[in-house]
């Protein structure tokens, strides 16, 4: 069968054949040994003609509960947030998304720029000196920064607060190991760090200090205390944070971070169950040259016009091979041109006006839950997530809430045993008073 | 002289102005719904400190200064859309748009990795699906879809590894061998899974030499990382011995699937003795790639393996799909949520599109590609392997660096053709290397013309080498002081 993506032709493959001095195509595979070789074709579904493809795939699709036909407040470290429609229609610009890595500066110059203007958002949202041109995601960039602290201290300790997204903490955990790294978790207090744990716990082999900003529990975390404490012994102080909170909140810059990460899924990049989402990587100009991951820098050509080029890459795998300390390779390139994207029409008023919507509409969440009579444990400043104690099972409350076009909150005791029966509420944005409102009268007459 | 080509629409020299440059005061890309509950002030709900001051230097502009800016950046940039992309062992294919369709369908893209898994059966359906479609096509026994690229399927593939052979007590195996043609995330992944890289040899045919080999290996070896076809585009014809000699010492053979597109259905790595193998999805399964990325980079293992991958891991229990957290050997997790989803949604709806008739035409017209442009272009430029490629092949240029023309110069004067360069000075077993790789989707056509231009190139090289020294002639700027870029790093915008 003829497809659409494959050109050749009868007359073609005779001609090419005839240069080539063979016969068949099959003598190309005549070096692969009898015993290995694979006969006939696979296993697998038959080719579908693209109509069918796409109403079967439609149909897949509408088994799930999205979050535009359902009100989410499901966050835990992916949200929905307004995306500007204007995003999808740059990122469908072939010349990007259809590009690989730009090696060849002459013809990607778009693509280079895009990425130097990304990394000018992240340092001025961040606070910090230089951002690389992005990581997979949030996760793997905290993890890669406990490698990069190890390996500049010389130490083998990293300690990560208990209020650091659980999933970034495995993730930590297996990067560490990778390099005989020990990982020690500082509890939590309160909804926060308990910074006397932490005080003990930080010592001369401590080679930095990961706390999450603001916290897997929503919480605000005292990054001048923590800064304190981890530069007493001069560990380096990494924060994990949400670039949207910076709209408002005092970027980690400020307070002395070391290394400041995070995701940018928040700025115009999709939930897609999980990823491709957008990971950051910023450091003060003490760390340039062991940043992982690629940078784009400007120069000139030979007739003195700007440009930009990937640069020191010396640092990276392709240089280094097995003396690099980071092996990434491909990165998030097209959900970085997203994020900047977003982050340009949101603009430096839209930063602050959308993440000032997220805390002032959470903090109405929070004293709606407390009027109808729901304990909200923690107390402390807040930005998009609160944590609301209920009386019963979270999971049995959602698939109800879900029936009534809601998608509720997570499910701590997934994470923690001393959260059971406590639920971790997103508001961003996208939620509206109408909907708070129904989330907490829906939750109230399922836990009466 | 052969036509040149313009990059972008016009070939304007000036400097193209930063986002942050044409930015105003007071100008908006945006607007929100108006704040439908109370106000109330910033300073009551932040402590003393903890509220920005300064705010942050994000550009002032208007959506068409927005959608204006970004076109013209996209004119300065090639992609395969614009034009053929022979960049060898990046598979650069043509990127099919309903890909694009589907995994931006709402229940594809606005779905949250933490839902109640019943509202989120048909991702999840998607995936095991996708998973059982690798799991066929590699030949092994189970696949996660949990790594985010390849160099990241390339880690969590040693950190199974090393897992295996701890839980067996052999703590001394250390070394991981990978050839001396192997791309460079081969040794820098054994790195940081905290393994010692020992390089093996490559013979006088371009394969791994099995005298050096049986000498590196030995009680120490915790693996060999192989690419097969290996860079030069060329199979390992002692792939059973290969596998023998690792088996032999208790080490396990990794396959790099980089280069996957030359074998699909003629050779899977699990009947060729592979124990585990990572694919990358944005190349041979249409990504696409973004620039850089999202890319995805999935592990198959063979079933000794299996109580060893990331957690969860995707199961299937009567018409139910779950995720599975009980797995008490896992190495853990290598990623938050489940994998690229969107780079899978996309690799899923290409497989579904090709069909196994399709995946074989696939490898056979990426391989037939590369024998014909190699064929074509051996009398003009050095060919350091004279035998059947796979899906791309390695030329050098060291005839024309006799000449005063180096490889770079040859590369940068295909700009000017239009075309995006070869992979070059790559791999680093080859003087000068050309590394081409046409992939199945470009025409006849397209291959003679970018031959005839290779081969005007070589005639330049010999009749006026100024020509080829000093290109690019026609794009938008010039070769760039990557010097200076180093020498005082500029990574910024600052306003001036």
């Amino acid at each position: 069968m003829k497809h659409r993506y494959l050109p050749m032709t009868e007359q073609d493959q005779k001609e090419m054949l005839d240069v080539i001095g063979i016969s068949a195509i099959d003598e190309l595979f005549a070096d692969i040994p009898e015993k290995v070789r694979f006969k006939g074709e696979y296993n697998i579904k038959p080719a579908k003609a693209e109509s069918a493809l796409l109403k079967e795939l439609s149909q897949l699709a509408a088994k799930n509960a999205d979050s535009k036909q359902y009100a989410s407040f499901l966050g835990a470290g992916v949200y929905d947030h307004f995306k500007p429609i204007i995003v999808d229609h740059v990122i469908s610009r072939s010349e990007f998304y259809t590009a690989y890595t730009p090696y060849q500066p002459e013809i990607s110059q778009g693509e280079l720029q895009a990425i130097f203007e990304f990394q000018t958002m992240i340092c001025e949202l961040t606070g910090m000196d230089l951002a690389n041109s992005s990581m997979y995601d949030g996760g793997t960039a905290l993890a890669e920064a406990g490698n990069l602290a190890a390996a500049h201290t010389r130490r083998k300790k990293l300690l990560v607060s208990e209020a650091v997204h659980p999933e970034y903490i495995d993730v930590v955990k297996v990067y560490a190991k990778g390099q005989n790294i020990e990982v020690v978790t500082v509890p939590m207090n309160d909804g926060v760090t308990d910074l006397v744990k932490l005080e003990e716990l930080v010592d001369e082999d401590t080679a930095g200090v990961m706390v999450q900003y603001p916290n897997f529990f929503g919480q605000i975390e005292d990054l001048a205390k923590v800064e304190q404490l981890t530069h007493a012994q001069k560990s380096l102080f990494i924060v994990s944070t949400n670039p949207l909170a910076l709209g408002v909140l005092t970027p980690p810059g400020k307070f002395g971070a070391d290394i400041t990460v995070g995701d940018a899924q928040v700025f115009g990049i999709s939930e897609a169950f999980g990823g491709p989402h957008c990971g950051f990587f910023a450091v003060n100009s003490k760390l340039m040259r062991k940043v992982p991951g690629r940078l784009v820098g400007e120069t000139t050509d030979e007739e003195g016009r700007r440009g930009y080029v990937l640069t020191l890459q010396a640092r990276e795998q392709h240089i280094r091979r097995d003396k690099a300390t980071s092996n990434i390779c491909s990165n998030q390139a097209l959900n970085a041109l997203a994020a900047s994207v977003a982050m340009t029409a949101l603009g430096k008023k839209g930063v602050k006006e959308m993440a000032t919507q997220n805390i002032v509409k959470t903090h109405y969440a929070k004293q709606s839950f407390e009027k109808a009579g729901f304990e909200v444990p923690y107390q402390g400043s807040h930005f998009n997530e609160i944590v609301v104690k209920v009386d019963g099972s979270v999971a049995d409350a959602n698939k109800e809430l879900l029936e009534k076009g809601i998608i509720g909150g997570f499910d701590l005791g997934r994470v923690n045993a001393d959260l059971k029966n406590h639920v971790l509420i997103a508001v961003t944005e996208q939620r509206t008073k109408e909907e708070i409102d129904a989330l907490v009268q829906e939750m109230g007459a399922l836990y009466a | 002289m052969h036509s040149c080509k313009k990059w972008g629409l016009f070939m304007h020299k000036d400097n193209q102005p930063l986002i942050f440059e044409i930015t105003k005061e007071g100008r908006v890309g945006f607007n929100l719904p108006e704040l439908d509950v109370p106000e109330v002030d910033l300073s009551t709900l932040l402590p003393e400190g903890m509220q920005r001051v300064e705010e942050a230097e994000l550009p002032e502009v208007s959506e068409l200064d927005i959608m204006r800016h970004y076109t013209a950046l996209s004119n300065r940039n090639h992609g395969v859309d614009t034009g053929f992309y022979p960049l060898g062992s990046c598979t650069m294919k043509y990127n099919p748009k309903i890909n694009e369709s589907v995994a931006r369908f709402p229940g594809f893209a606005n779905i949250h990795p933490l839902q109640d898994e019943a509202s989120v059966q048909g991702a999840m359906e998607l995936m095991y699906d996708l998973q059982e479609h690798l799991i066929e096509i590699t030949g092994m026994d189970e696949v996660t879809l949990q790594p985010a690229a390849g160099a990241h399927g390339e880690w969590t593939a040693l950190m199974m590894i090393r897992a295996f052979h701890e839980a067996n007590g052999d703590i001394q195996r250390t070394k991981v061998i990978v050839p001396d043609s192997a791309h460079g995330t081969n040794p820098a992944s054994a790195t940081v899974a905290g393994f010692e890289t020992i390089t093996v040899k490559s013979n006088e045919e371009g394969l791994v030499d099995l005298e050096d080999l049986r000498r590196v290996v030995g009680p120490d070896t915790a693996a060999l990382m192989l690419t097969n076809p290996n860079t030069l585009g060329l199979f390992e014809e002692t792939i059973l011995e290969l596998a023998e000699i690792i088996h032999g010492v208790g080490g396990k053979l990794y396959y790099d699937g980089a280069n996957l597109n030359a074998v699909m259905s003629k050779a899977r790595p699990g009947d060729m003795g592979f124990d585990c193998v990572h694919l990358n999805l944005h190349k041979t399964f249409t990504g696409p790639h973004g620039g850089g990325g999202p890319g995805s980079g999935p592990v198959g293992v063979k079933a000794d393996l299996i109580p060893f991958l990331p957690s969860p891991v995707l199961v299937k229990e009567d018409d139910k799909y779950t995720f599975d957290y009980n797995r008490p050997q896992t190495i853990g997790r290598v990623k938050p949520f489940y994998g690229n989803f969107g780079i899978n949604v996309r690799a899923y709806t290409y497989i579904r599109s090709m069909g196994p008739d399709g995946l074989k035409a696939v490898t056979e017209y990426a391989v037939l590609n590369a024998n014909y442009m190699m064929r074509r272009l051996e009398g003009h430029f050095d060919l350091p392997y004279n035998r059947h490629c796979k899906h791309e092949f390695v030329l050098s240029g060291r005839r024309q660096k006799k000449l005063g023309v180096r490889t770079l110069d040859m590369a940068k004067r295909l700009l000017d053709f239009g075309y995006h360069p070869p992979t070059i000075y790559f791999p680093l077993n080859v003087e000068e290397g050309m590394m081409i790789e046409p992939t199945e989707t470009e025409s006849k056509e397209t291959l003679d013309a970018f031959c005839d231009a290779m081969i005007q190139i070589a005639k330049e090289v010999e009749e006026n080498p100024e020509i080829v020294q000093n290109a690019p002639h026609t794009t938008v700027i010039n070769r760039l002081d990557e010097t200076k870029a180093a020498r005082k790093p500029v990574l910024r915008y600052i306003k001036a």
